[in-house]
C-alpha cells in the first residue's frame, strides 16, 4: 500500500461529498476501502458496495464498485439476493443506526440469523442526520433529537448484542477516532466467511452534537477516545466501572458456521442441479 | 409431449423456470403458496436458487438483488403481500430491474377474504406504489395460459427492463386442468440485455438503446456502475436538474408506451356481428365466456372480448370497439375498476355496463347472462 493509493478506491467525479464539515462518515468510508485494499484477491470488480437510505448510505455513491443505493432499510435483503445469485462477489453493505435498527431491523436480524456471507457497517451518528436531527433507535436516553426535544426517553438498541443475539458470526464496534483499529475490525469482518458486523461510530456535529451541546467534531471525538474501552479491558472491569458514557469497542464475538450460500449448496446437491 | 393434470400456480412455476428464472424469493400466502412451493423443489434442480425471506418486502429487494448480480427472478403473493412489495415494485421501476411479480388475487382491503376470488387488485397493479411509473400487467384465464404468460412475463421484464405483474386470480391460481406443456426448443425467450460499448468507449448504463431500454451492466461484469432509486441521469448517478427528471419519468413511460401494440394482447370472439359485448379478464372471463355461448344460441348478438393484456390499457381496440357496438358489458369480481378504463377508452361512443361482484364467489354463467340481456333492454329503451 502507497501513500493515498486508497484514493483509486474514489470516484473522483463524485466528489466533494454531500456531508457536513466535521462528520465521521468520511472516516468510516475511507477505513472500509482501506480494508479492501488489504484483502487478496478483492478488487473493484469483484466486490459490490450495497447501501439503505440515510447519511452513510450516499457512501456507495463515492466509491468505484459496482454500487447499490437502495431504498430505506432494504440494504440487507438485496445484498443476500446478490451474493445468493453470484456467490463469487464480495458483498459489503453500509447502513446507518435508523436504516439498520429501525426501518431495516427485521431484515437485520434476519440477515444475522441467515448467515449469508455478508460485511455489514452500521455508521452510528445517534441520530436521523439527512431529515434533520431526529432520534433513532440508538440515541441514548436523555439526549435532545427535533423528535424528542424534552430528551429521548425511547430506550436505545445495542445493535452489537443485538446481532450476536441474533445469530451473526462476526461482531465488533469501533470508532471513528480509533481509525487504524477501525480499519482492522472491518479487515476481519471481511475475513470472516459469513454475516459479519461491525458498528463503527461516527461523530455527527450538525444534528446531534450541536442540539445536545457537544457540537464541535474534535470534542464529539475526543468524547470518542475518552470513553471508549477495549473489550480486554473492559471485560475486567467490575460494574460500577462501567458507568457514565463508558462504553466497550473491539471484537465481541466470533463463530465458524456454515453460511446460508455454503448450505444451499447442499440443497442443489440433493435436488441433483450440481454441475 | 404428454398431457400432465396441473394447477395453475404449478403452472407459473414451470413456466417461469422454462423462460429462464433462476431465483426466486418468497413469502407462503394463500392463494399463491404453491408458487413458492414449486419453486423451492424446481430451482435447485437446475443449479437456481430460492429463498424464503422474512417478509415480503425483503422478498421483493431478494429478487432485485439477485436480478442486478445477472438472474432472472421471479416472486409471488397475494393481497398483503403484495400490499408489502409495493415500495420496491417502485423501486425496480425507477432503476431498471427486470422482475416479475405474481400476484393471485384474494378477496381485500386488508387480510379481507384469505382464499376467495376476487380481482380487486386490478388498479393497485397499475399504480399500486407511489409515483408515475410505467408496468406491464398480463392476466390469464386457464393452466396452459398459465404457463404462456409466465414465460411471456419474464420475456417482457427483460427486453423492457421492467416489473411485469402476472396478475392471477384464485380461479385460475387454483384451477386443474390437464394441460401439455411445449417443450424449451418451441419457447422463446428474450436474453438479459447486455452492454454495447465498454467503460473505456463511455458506457453509460442507462444511456437508452433506440427502443428506450437502456443495456445496464450486471453487477460484476467491470463496469462499476451506480444504482439508485434517486431520480438518475444516464450515467445512473442522481440529478436534481428539472430536465433529468422530466426526460426520465418520460423515457420509462414511453418505453413501454412506444410498444404497446405489440404488448396489447386482446382476444375477441364473435364480433363480427355482434352488437353488444362482454369484457372481461382472468378467471371471471372463463364464466363470460359460457354467458356469450348460452345468449348466442338464444340469438342475442353478443360478442366476447377478454383482455389477457390488462396494462398497457387497451385504449385502441376498445375504442374502435365502441364505434361499431352499442354496449359493453365489464364483468369483474370487485366492486368495479377495470369498468373504469373501459368507459375511458370508450369515450362515450357506446353504453358501458358494470357487472361486479365481491361476495367471494365466483360468477354464475346465468348472472353474467343475465346482466347482459339487463344491458340490451337499457340500451334499447334509451
Amino acid at each position: 500500500m502507497t501513500e493515498r493509493s486508497y484514493e483509486k478506491f474514489f470516484r473522483q467525479n463524485r466528489l466533494p461529498h454531500l456531508w457536513c464539515p466535521g462528520c465521521g462518515n468520511g472516516i468510516v468510508m475511507k477505513a472500509i476501502v482501506q480494508a479492501v485494499e488489504k484483502k487478496l484477491g478483492w478488487t473493484q470488480d469483484n466486490t459490490i458496495i450495497v447501501s439503505g437510505i440515510g447519511c452513510s448510505s450516499r457512501a456507495s455513491g463515492y466509491m468505484d464498485f459496482d454500487t447499490l443505493h437502495t431504498a430505506h432499510g432494504r440494504a440487507i435483503p438485496f445484498a443476500t439476493g446478490i451474493k445468493l445469485a453470484n456467490p463469487k462477489l464480495n458483498v459489503i453493505v453500509i447502513t446507518g443506526d435508523g436504516d439498520c435498527t429501525a426501518i431495516g431491523g427485521n431484515h437485520f436480524i434476519h440477515g444475522c440469523r441467515r448467515n449469508v456471507d455478508l460485511t455489514v457497517i452500521l455508521f452510528n451518528n445517534n441520530i436521523y442526520g439527512m431529515t434533520g436531527g431526529q432520534a433513532s433507535p440508538m440515541t441514548p436516553l436523555g439526549k435532545k433529537a427535533t423528535t424528542a426535544p424534552y430528551g429521548s426517553i425511547d430506550r436505545p438498541f445495542d445493535a452489537c448484542k443485538l446481532a450476536e443475539a441474533a445469530g451473526a458470526t462476526y461482531v465488533a464496534r469501533s470508532t471513528a477516532f480509533h481509525v487504524q483499529h477501525l480499519t482492522k475490525m472491518i479487515e476481519d469482518g471481511l475475513d470472516n466467511r459469513g454475516f459479519s458486523f461491525i458498528e463503527a461510530l461516527v461523530q455527527c456535529p450538525t444534528a446531534y452534537g450541536r442540539r445536545n451541546k457537544i457540537g464541535e467534531p474534535a470534542k464529539m471525538m475526543a468524547w470518542m477516545r475518552d470513553n471508549a474501552i477495549m473489550k480486554s479491558a473492559w471485560d475486567k472491569l467490575t460494574d460500577d466501572k462501567k458507568t457514565g458514557d463508558k462504553f466497550p469497542i473491539g471484537l465481541f464475538y466470533r463463530a465458524e458456521t456454515e453460511t446460508y450460500d455454503e448450505a444451499y449448496h447442499h440443497v442443489i446437491e440433493l435436488a441433483g442441479g450440481a454441475k | 409431449m404428454s398431457a400432465r393434470l396441473m394447477q395453475g400456480n404449478e403452472a407459473v412455476a414451470e413456466g417461469a423456470l422454462l423462460a429462464g428464472v433462476r431465483f426466486f424469493g418468497g413469502y407462503p400466502i394463500t392463494p399463491s403458496t404453491e408458487i413458492a412451493e414449486g419453486m423451492a423443489k424446481l430451482l435447485p434442480q437446475v443449479g437456481g436458487t430460492f429463498i424464503q425471506m422474512e417478509d415480503e418486502i425483503a422478498s421483493m429487494g431478494v429478487v432485485l438483488g439477485a436480478s442486478l448480480a445477472g438472474k432472472k427472478v421471479l416472486t409471488a403473493s397475494s393481497g398483503p403481500g403484495i400490499s408489502l412489495k409495493q415500495e420496491l415494485i417502485g423501486y425496480a421501476a425507477a432503476t431498471e430491474i427486470p422482475v416479475v411479480i405474481v400476484n393471485v388475487q384474494r378477496v381485500g382491503p386488508s387480510t379481507g377474504q384469505p382464499t376467495a376470488p376476487s380481482q380487486g387488485d386490478v388498479m393497485q397493479a397499475r399504480w399500486g406504489t407511489h409515483g408515475d411509473h410505467s408496468i406491464i400487467v398480463l392476466s390469464p384465464w386457464s393452466v396452459r395460459e398459465a404457463f404462456d404468460l409466465a414465460v411471456r412475463s419474464v420475456n417482457y421484464a427483460e427486453r423492457f427492463r421492467t416489473p411485469v405483474i402476472l396478475l392471477m386470480d384464485e380461479i385460475v391460481g387454483h384451477l386443474r386442468e390437464s394441460v401439455e406443456l411445449p417443450a424449451e426448443s418451441e419457447i422463446e425467450i428474450y436474453p438479459r440485455r447486455a452492454p454495447k460499448k465498454s467503460r473505456a468507449e463511455g458506457y453509460e448504463p442507462y444511456a437508452p438503446d433506440e427502443d428506450l431500454v437502456p443495456n445496464i451492466a450486471n453487477f460484476g461484469e467491470g463496469y462499476h456502475i451506480h444504482v439508485t432509486g434517486l431520480i438518475h441521469d444516464e450515467t445512473g448517478f442522481p440529478s436534481g436538474s428539472p430536465k433529468v427528471t422530466r426526460e426520465s419519468i418520460k423515457r420509462m413511460h414511453e418505453k413501454i408506451s412506444r410498444a404497446a401494440d405489440e404488448i396489447i394482447d386482446v382476444q375477441e370472439e364473435f364480433m363480427d356481428d355482434a352488437e353488444f359485448a362482454v369484457v372481461a379478464f382472468g378467471g371471471t372471463s372463463r364464466t363470460a365466456y359460457e354467458a356469450v355461448l348460452s345468449a348466442r344460441k338464444r340469438g342475442v348478438k353478443v360478442g366476447f372480448v377478454r383482455l389477457v393484456t390488462i396494462f398497457p390499457f387497451a385504449d385502441k381496440i376498445i375504442s374502435e370497439l365502441a364505434k361499431k357496438i352499442r354496449g359493453l358489458l365489464v364483468a369483474e369480481l370487485n366492486y368495479g375498476q377495470i369498468v373504469g378504463e373501459v368507459e375511458r377508452a370508450a369515450k362515450g361512443q357506446c353504453a358501458v355496463k358494470l357487472c361486479a361482484k365481491y361476495d367471494m364467489t365466483i360468477f354464475e354463467p346465468e348472472e353474467i347472462e343475465a346482466a347482459i340481456d339487463e344491458m340490451i333492454s337499457e340500451v334499447d329503451g334509451e
